[in-house]
């Protein structure tokens, strides 16, 4: 006899999953195809099942969030819901003006890849809409369900917990917007709102709690840290019998030099790594990292939630206080990007102790770039001539930041980069690239593997428009910007049936081309 | 003055006063609402001087709507340039003595009226001929169509037929409306079933106009993604309802700096950001 199962709690219902744990891509052909939505209005999602693990009490409670579902959900959900249309623009005026036109409704990887129509940027929005026009809308009031208003029960939170993990926060559907409408600014606003009730997803606030308590997402300590650098060098030596140095908390360097944790030891992240260090290394200039700044990216912002991303940012600033760099540089990675450039002056600037003429931060490729054209290092494409490259434009690097001094430098800055440490290089679709670039389909905190079934469906677009290039060209080298690409795309492409190598970074090519040694 | 003048004299202050206290209302709170970050969509502007003229294309040629979808884009631009001369030649009815150029443009209203209710139409058939249209459509959207559909064929259909049995009086129609704008010499309102048909359903839609999806008219105007500059390192921007950083926590950091040899990180590396 089987055991009596443990009464569900509310917890379990609401994020209770159904998805398909040996997903596969679709075969490649080089198409992006508008998937129909057939069933009318009725119809259950694909994806809605596609839910991520819910946190932990332990977690919940370390961020300050209750541990689990609260009983009052509904009454304390519409609350927060209220604070934060007191607190965000964005959020007041998106949910105010969607004419639901339906230009972005075939902008959204998740829904080119899985058909499921509530991915569809404005029917995601109108999950959390329909509460907003039912509880703080007079329209919505007099009119209910014929204007779209709707009760918060258990089955839409559960649609909230399933969808609003469904958005990469990746702001495509914005750039067809007329009215520029941004549904990451509504996911966040979500995630934000069922944190607040106790229903969190485990990855992102696992991380943040890692972030917070041990300085980085991968939760390594600066011993294992410093260990993990000297492996490094060691590596490097032998490869290339050039000392280079992976400096660690050198009080006094000049560059103080912020990048994802996963640079440390995810392949090919540490690639990049390699190669950031081999440019500060041929540059001739004293640069550090920082064990207390050992991480770039800040999960923060994909749960929407201000305070922790403000808290995680702190670490940045302690490390500048502790380290006194001239300048501060961030290492590849896409959301880390958008919050250090976008975010770091508001959350933890100014940084009045920096050298003000550079850039306060900088973005690695910027560096780089200016020293090539300087000619302060040389690169030598002919080591890269066993790739044909092409480069996937990081979402959040391409819509949510800059490089450069003027607008689009976020495009043309890494393209020079890559052209300068290789001969052979190609552009994808140019729907699919520069502010129209798809996402990788892992970014926005849905890069774990329970929910591989819409990472896969994510990646699709990029996919095929990578397929068609590899077939057309022969390119065999994807480079990225992002730590979450890097990550996302060596797993995802093995599902697809591409092999993984083909992701990489930027700054492996550069590391790959660098001429080390004396400078003539 | 008649009691069908006082109901219309009413019902059109009515409708006025809702509609300004409403659209002012929703002004003020779009205005007024912090944006605690910056987040222009980028490529943006990276001096202020660029936002206008990023407003300009958006306002002026829909360019994101173009971008998203042609045939919507077609449809959207000419009911709101349908929309718009429509408007203008209204204002025959409020100022006096009309300009000349108001004057020649009147001459041409019969085409406006039917771009408008031909845009309407198509907008209309791409709403449920696009499957995905169809899905995101609610109620209130078709409502708001047929609103404005019921507006231009009642507006449309006075220019050729005659109501019933009373012919419209242009000049009556100019008297009243006039009137009420200038709070002054109220004339009596026409008797014209076509003309109340359709004068109640601008009023209709003027006491709607606030309450819905119609406030994207103002509301674009402070999207955040739109109207920001992309300048964050040059200038720092203040959280307006952040008050103070949270304190740094670097003691307990030192300490953990100092920690003692640790093992392999905690978790499987491949997915961080
Ligand atoms: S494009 Fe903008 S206005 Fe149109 S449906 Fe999507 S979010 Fe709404
Ligand atoms: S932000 Fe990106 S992932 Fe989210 S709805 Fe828009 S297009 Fe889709
Ligand atoms: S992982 Fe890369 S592509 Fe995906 S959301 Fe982040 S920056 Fe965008």
């Amino acid at each position: 006899m089987a055991e009596p199962a443990a009464e569900k709690t509310l917890l379990d219902v609401v994020t209770e999953a159904d998805t398909d744990k040996n997903a596969k891509g679709p075969e490649l052909t080089g198409e992006i195809n508008v998937p129909r939505v057939e069933e009318g209005r009725i119809v259950k999602g694909k994806l809605s099942g596609a839910k991520p693990h819910a946190a932990k009490p332990e977690i919940m409670t370390a961020l300050g969030f209750p541990d689990t579902l609260v009983d009052n959900w509904e009454e304390a959900a519409v609350k927060r819901l209220g604070e934060l249309l007191e607190k965000y623009k964005s959020l007041q005026v998106y949910l105010d003006i969607c004419v639901r036109c339906g230009s972005c409704t075939d902008k959204c990887q998740f829904f080119l890849g899985s058909g499921d129509p509530n991915n569809m940027p404005v029917a995601r929005a109108e999950l959390l809409r329909r509460v907003y026009k039912k509880y703080f809308t007079t329209e919505g009031k007099l009119f209910g369900k014929l204007a779209g208003a709707r009760k918060l029960d258990l089955k839409l939170l559960g649609d909230w917990y399933a969808y609003f993990h469904q958005c990469s926060q990746c702001r495509r559907c914005s750039v067809f917007c007329p009215y520029g409408i941004d549904t990451a600014e509504i996911s966040m606003a979500a995630r934000e709102i069922m944190d607040s009730i106790g229903l969190g997803q485990k990855y992102c606030d696992m991380t943040i709690g890692k972030l917070l308590e041990i300085g980085n997402n991968l939760g390594m300590n600066p011993k294992a840290l410093t260990n993990t650098l000297e492996s490094i060098e060691e590596d490097i030596e032998e490869e290339d019998g050039v000392p280079v140095k992976l400096p660690l908390d050198v009080e006094g360097a000049d560059i103080l030099l912020v990048t994802p944790s996963a640079d440390f030891f995810a392949s090919p992240h540490v690639e990049s790594l390699i190669g950031y260090a081999k440019v500060f290394h041929q540059a001739g200039v004293s640069w550090t990292m920082s064990s207390l700044a050992s991480e770039a990216g800040n999960f923060g912002m994909f749960v929407g939630n201000y305070t922790l991303m403000q808290k995680a940012a702190m670490r940045i600033r302690n490390a500048i206080e502790q380290i006194k760099p001239k300048r501060l540089i961030v290492g590849e990675c896409g959301h880390a990007w958008r919050i250090a450039y976008s975010f770091w002056n508001t959350l933890i600037g100014p940084f009045d102790s920096l050298d003000p003429n550079y850039p306060a931060p900088q973005h690695i490729c910027e560096y780089t770039l200016d020293l090539v054209k300087r000619g302060a290092i040389k690169l030598n494409k002919e080591a890269n001539d066993e790739f044909t490259v092409t480069f996937h434009d990081s979402c959040n690097v391409a819509r949510a930041s800059r490089m450069g001094s003027r607008p689009g430098g976020q495009f043309t800055i890494p393209r020079e980069l890559i052209k300068a440490s290789c001969n052979k290089y190609v552009e994808m679709d140019p729907a699919t690239t520069m502010e129209k670039t798809f996402c990788c389909g892992g970014g926005g905190g849905l890069l774990t593997d329970e929910i591989m079934e819409t990472r896969i469906a994510g990646a699709m677009p990029r996919m095929q428009t990578l397929h068609a290039v590899m077939e057309s060209d022969g390119v065999n080298f994807m480079a990225l910007i992002c730590a979450i690409c890097k990550a996302q795309f060596t797993k995802i492409m093995p599902k697809y049936g591409v092999p993984m190598e083909v992701a990489g970074g930027v700054h492996q090519l550069v590391g790959r081309a660098i001429e080390l040694g004396a400078k003539e | 003055m008649s009691g069908l003048t006082l109901f219309f004299g009413l019902f059109f202050y009515l409708a006025l006063a809702i509609f300004l206290v409403g659209f002012l209302g929703k002004i003020w709170k779009y205005a007024f609402t912090p944006a605690p970050l910056r987040i222009p969509q980028t490529p943006a502007p990276v001096h202020a001087a660029g936002v206008p003229v990023r407003m300009f294309q958006e306002v002026v040629f829909f360019k994101s709507l173009f971008r998203g979808n042609k045939l919507l884009w077609i449809g959207g631009y000419l009911f709101h340039l349908g929309l718009l001369f429509i408007l203008v030649e209204h204002l025959r009815f409020i100022i006096a003595p009309t300009s000349s150029v108001l004057n020649t443009l009147v001459t041409y209203d019969l085409y406006s009226g039917f771009v408008l209710l031909g845009a309407l139409t198509f907008l209309l058939i791409l709403r449920v001929a696009i499957d995905r249209h169809l899905y995101i459509s609610l109620a209130s959207d078709y409502a708001l169509l047929l609103l404005l559909m019921a507006v231009a064929s009642s507006g449309l259909l006075s220019r050729f037929w005659d109501g019933g049995h009373i012919r419209m009086n242009l000049p009556q129609v100019k008297a009243f409306i006039a009137g009420l704008v200038t709070f002054n010499n109220i004339g009596s309102v026409p008797t014209n079933k076509l003309f109340l048909i359709h004068f109640s359903l601008v009023l209709i839609l003027l006491i709607y106009f606030p309450f819905s999806k119609l406030m994207h008219a103002g509301g674009l105007f402070f999207s955040p993604t739109r109207n920001q500059v992309d300048n964050p390192r040059e200038k720092r921007w203040a959280t307006p309802w952040v008050k103070t950083r949270p304190t740094a926590t670097l003691p307990a950091l030192e300490m953990q700096q100092q920690q003692a040899p640790a093992a392999a990180p905690v978790q499987e590396p491949a997915a961080e950001g």
